[in-house]
Parts: structure tokens; sequence; C-alpha cells
């Protein structure tokens, strides 16, 4: 009861401190961040939506027509208007594959950035935090890894389990394998992004305040450290699933990623990619028009994010 | 946790503790030294030398030889210039710094050498205030959980209500009001900060209070208010502070006994009344001329030649050799130890011991 007295009377709550924050001020003056922000909703929504949006189930082979393949969009002469975007190769709807490709894309983006996210988040913490010979060697792991570009760490990792397993397993695998090898290549950006903060952090007296109360490193590491440093995190996080997203629909497009039969974004790029001399230019562009809108508001939304969230670095 | 809370029972320790050594000193500090490494890691300290491969290593020896001892219910001052080490024996005090040479113990107890687990029934015991109130509160914690972190830390069978009560009391005794609770530390003034931070140290109920120069970073107006509100606690909880400052001012109101530093060394310890009465280590007798007076017209400083020296490469002897104006040769080869004079002071000096000064 008291608390409910203390939090109308003299308190903002979560909302109020939301709602006067420069966060949402900064938004409502961002047109460019509008915009992004609602596209990207859309994108989202669509996504995971796409099963009850999406006029036809194109992993459904029963509803997949030979004779209606390569048909064109709506607006060009000869096509059905059952298929809105036009018809890929085998007769898939390209509606609903770009809508369930999108869905597997933004799954793969977000799982691989969570991925290095926490690897990354983890091994910053101690290196910063610890210093020492933890620091160097962390540091040290992490250049090694960088000095492998991501395309290569997963190709390499792609091709060894195509290898072993058989193409079939890495068929049924390939969101698992895509977010491992995407997150396990690119967690060095995290951990000296949070590496530094860590270290600008560490000096400050309430962490010093902290370990005299007897707090364990761990505690002090996440609950004090952590929390001042988050605003580089959600920054670097926008990029990074720009990124992702964008390594995934490489190596989609390369031939390592999805396969045909549960394409991402990229490899519809791909499975269009044979056919665009022959005219029907839809099956790559269309996919590849989404794929460049979806990074493109994600990192408009990021670098945004970057401008409120640090000042100092947009007035210069 | 909880298991080694109960191991070593804080409050039967206490007990016995308080009971027991009456007589011995709360904090004792044996020939602590702490010196920092300057030349990075293995690889950066190889050097090419006359076409040798040697290893090189530069110190900064920000503690040499220092010892100390706080006798219960005093309030020791550290006092000295920028960089003589103060707060260096402070941080070590409180273990956040590991000394690389001598000892610490704590009512008896040696605890330079303790794990954190080990450690944690003393921390209880000895809390810290720090300088400045604008980076010692954590700025994503509201003033509650601030409060609440170390009680519940230190007492994890503690009832809810039991942790937000002992909060309560803890807000009233350093005049905050307690329904501010929600609020966030950059709310808050610097002087309410700084009695935030003192709440946070008072909230364990410690009988150690390491105090790291706790009001230089506030407004003339409120380090008064600051200091009373601490005098206040010291009297009410029986606190033992060890108060690290450079105002002489201070010193003369808080101070039970005053310890001098300079370059990393005590140069005098005496009760406040007969250092200010009667400083005799020539560095006291110049820092304490230097204190502006309303009466006198023509001051009359004793002013020192050239600068502190660097703590890198120590001098030889007496590290107060180079400035003293009483210095003789002995001062420059022979490091003199802190002897017992009347009064109760103790002075590092050849030229008191030799009666000359």
């Amino acid at each position: 009861m008291r608390e409910n007295v203390m939090s109308d009377t003299i308190v903002p709550g979560r909302w109020a401190r939301f709602r006067d924050s420069y966060l949402l001020y900064s938004f409502k003056r961002d047109l460019i961040a509008q915009i992004s922000l609602v596209i990207f909703a859309l994108l989202i929504f669509a996504a995971v939506f796409a099963p009850w949006l999406a006029p036809a189930n194109p992993y459904d082979l029963a509803q997949i027509d030979i004779l209606a393949s390569e048909l064109p969009p709506f607006w060009i002469d000869g096509a059905d208007p059952a298929y809105l975007m036009g018809t890929d190769a085998q007769g898939r709807d390209l509606l609903s594959t770009i809508l369930y490709g999108a869905r597997v894309s933004l799954i793969i983006g977000f799982g691989a950035v969570l991925m290095q996210a926490v690897i990354g988040v983890s091994f910053g913490l101690m290196a910063g935090y610890l210093g020492g010979r933890v620091d160097a060697f962390l540091m040290r792991l992490a250049d090694i890894q960088l000095s492998f570009s991501t395309l290569m760490v997963a190709i390499i990792v792609g091709a060894l389990v195509k290898a072993i397993f058989g193409g079939a397993t890495f068929s049924e695998y390939a969101v698992p394998l895509l977010v491992l090898i995407i997150g396990l290549a690119e967690w060095p950006q995290y951990a000296r992004t949070v590496r530094a903060s860590v270290l600008a952090e560490r000096s400050k007296e309430y962490v010093d305040a902290a370990r005299v109360m007897g707090l364990k490193s761990r505690r002090i590491m996440f609950r004090h450290i952590l929390p001042n440093t988050l605003s580089p995190i959600f920054v670097i996080s926008t990029v990074q699933v720009a990124n992702a997203i964008i390594s995934e629909a490489a190596l989609s497009f390369l031939g390592l990623g999805m396969p045909e039969t549960h394409p991402s974004l990229g490899s519809l790029i791909k499975s269009g990619f044979d056919y665009i001399q022959s005219g029907s230019w839809w099956i790559t562009l269309i996919p590849g028009a989404v794929l460049v809108i979806l990074v493109l508001v994600i990192n408009l939304l990021g670098d945004w994010l970057r401008d409120v969230l640090n000042p100092r670095l947009y007035k210069g | 946790m909880t298991a080694a809370v109960s191991q070593h029972d804080p409050k039967a320790s206490e007990v016995a503790s308080r009971a027991s050594d009456a007589d011995v000193p709360l904090m004792e500090i044996r020939h602590l030294h702490k010196r920092f490494s300057l030349s990075g890691d293995f690889l950066e300290q190889l050097k090419f030398k006359g076409g040798k491969l040697i290893r090189e290593q530069e110190y900064v020896h920000a503690i040499n030889g220092i010892d100390l001892d706080i006798r219960r219910g005093e309030a020791l001052c550290v006092v000295g210039e920028s960089g003589c080490g103060k707060s260096t024996v402070a941080r070590t005090v409180m273990g956040l710094l590991t000394p690389s040479q001598g000892e610490i113990r704590y009512a008896g107890q040696r605890i330079d050498n303790m794990s954190t687990k080990e450690l944690l029934p003393y921390r209880r015991r000895m809390q810290m205030i720090f300088q400045n109130p604008y980076a010692s509160l954590n700025p994503r914690m509201t003033i509650q959980q601030t409060l609440e972190e170390p009680i519940r830390l230190h007492h994890p069978d503690w009832s809810r209500e039991r942790v937000r009560d002992q909060v309560r009391d803890v807000m009233d005794s350093v005049g905050i009001d307690p329904d501010w609770g929600p609020r966030f530390g950059h709310e808050f003034s610097g002087g309410q900060r700084q009695r935030i931070a003192i709440a946070r140290a008072l909230a364990v109920d410690p009988e150690f209070i390491v105090a790291d120069e706790p009001i230089s970073a506030l407004d003339v107006s409120i380090q008064a208010q600051v200091l009373n509100l601490m005098m206040e606690a010291q009297q009410q909880r029986n606190l033992t502070y060890l108060f690290i400052t450079h105002d002489l001012a201070v010193v003369e109101h808080v101070g039970t006994r005053v310890a001098v530093m300079y370059l990393g060394m005590v140069c005098e310890i005496a009760p406040t009344g007969t250092l200010f009465a009667k400083p005799r280590h020539p560095y006291t007798q110049a820092l304490l001329s230097a204190i502006p007076r309303l009466e006198d017209d023509r001051p009359q400083h004793i002013r020192l030649q050239g600068e502190v020296p660097t703590p890198v490469n120590l001098p030889s002897g007496c590290v107060f050799h180079g400035r003293c104006p009483h210095a003789n040769e002995r001062c420059r080869k022979e490091v003199p130890r802190l002897i017992d004079v009347e009064d109760g002071a103790r002075v590092a000096c050849h030229g008191v011991e030799e009666g000359r000064l």
C-alpha cells in the first residue's frame, strides 16, 4: 500500500519516465526513424504471421502447380490474379514464399545476434572486469576470430558439416547451424565493445562500493556494470542483426545456407538468379528488394538509436 | 553464501572480539608497501640495452612502509598533499588493493590475504565512504535498491519487511526522507548523494568506516553538514573512522589523532591537539604554517624549496631530505623510523631524534 502511495505522489512510474524521456522525444521529431519503425514493424508482423497472411503454403508440395511456374507479378500481362507477385520456377506463389523466407531470415538474424551477444557480452565483461591474463587470453581469441572473415568461417564449417553428415542432415538443421555459424563468427564485435565500456565503468566508485560491500565478481559484473553498458550494446545489436541477415543471404546465395525447399530471402534470390536471363527477373528482384528494405530500415533505426544514446558522438 | 555467513557467525565473533581485545587496536597496519607497475605486461618489459635483451620493470612506490594503529572509537585522520598515498592506504585497508608487502590486521585477525568469501564477515564490520558522490552511486539503481543490496547480502535470512525497516531507519538517520527510496541517484544534489552514500555504509551497522576525502567534492556550504552528520553517527553508533583528507580545518574538527604523510611515508603521528600546538617534523611545520589565519597580517609561511620527488625513483634516506632546511648527511643516507616523543606523538625525523630540532 505504501508503495502505491509513493509512486502516485512523488515518484513517476515506468511509463511516465518513458513518456518524458529523451528517447521518445527525439523519436517524435525524427521522420526517418518513424518511417523505418513502421516498415520494420510491418515486415516483422508479416513474417511472424506468415502462415495466416500468406495465400499459399510454399512448403506444402500439394499446393504447388508446376504448370503455373514463372508467372509474372500482377502488373504485367499474362499474370494470374491468384499469384499477386507471380510465381517462381517451381510454381510457388512468390508472395507467400517471400513472407515465409523473411521469417526464416529474421529468425536466423535475431538468433545469431542473440548468440553473439551472449558469448560476446560474457567474454567482454570478464575481459574488462577481471583484466590481466583473462583479458589477454580472451582478446587474443577475439583477434584470431576477427582475422577470419565471417564468410570464410561459415563456408568452412558449412562445407565440413555437409561433407560429414550429408546434404540431407544439413538441410534439416540448416537454421540452428546458420545461427551457430554466424553467431560464432561475429562475437568479437560485442566482446570488444563491452570490454571498452567495462574498462570505463570499472574505475568508477560505485564499482568499488560494490566490492567493499563484499559482492561477488559475477554479481558486480552482471548487476552493476552490465546495466551501465547497455547503450552501446543496443546500438551494435541493430547493426549486427542487419549484418547477420546479410551474411545469411550471402551464404544462401552461395548454396551454403537454407535449402531451396525451405527458402530464406537469400536462397530465393539465388533460385531466381538462374532465370534472370530468361526474362523472369521478378523471382530474384522482388525478394532482393525486400531484403534491401529490411536491412536498410534496421540500419536506419540503429543510426537513430546511436544518435540518441550517444549525443556527444552526434554533435561532434 | 548463506553457509559462509553462518559459519563465521558475525554476531558471535563480534561479541567475542569486543570483549577479549579491548586493548588491541581495531586496525593494525604493519610495514605496508604498495607499488604499482608502470611497465605493462611481460613482452613490454623486455628491452634491448647495450646489445643485450634485459627485462626492465619500473614501479610507482605509492606506499613505502607504513605502520599505523587505529584504536577503537577514534577518528584517525590521514593528511598529506596530492599523490602522497593517502587514498592508496584507504583502498588497501579496505581490500580494494592487495598490499605488495606488509600486513593488515583487523581486531587481531590478519585480513590482507583473505579470499573474498573469508572476508565477507569483515565486510559487514568495515565500510567505506567515497570521495565523489556523483560516481559512487550506481546510476541504474534506485536509492532503495542501493541501500537494500548490502543488507540483503549480509543478512540473507532477514524478511523483506525487516530489510525495508532497516533501510527506512538508516535513511532517517542520515536525514534523507525514506519516501525518496524509489528515486535514482541523479535526482539528488551532491550533498544528498553523499548522505545516501553514508547511509549505504551505515546500512549494515559497521564498527569501522574508512572515509576517503568524503567532503572534498562537496560545496563548501554542504561540507559542514555532512561532516556533522558523520560525527553524530560516530557518537551514536560508536564508530571508528579512518579519515583521509587534505583539509587541515577538517582534521582539527574531527580528528582524534592525525597522521601526516609525505611520499608514501608517515612522517608524524600525534593527537590532534598536540600536532597543531607543537608540530615537530619539518614537513608538518611547513604544512601547518601554510594554514591561512585571520589574525596574522604578516604570515610566517615556511617556504619549501623544489617539488615533491617522483615516487618512481625514491630519494635515498629520508624522503623529505631534498626539501628539508635541516637535512644533513645522515638524512641523505638513512631512512628515519618513527620514534616516540612526549605527549603521545611519534615522529620520523633524525633531527628530532638527535635533538637538533
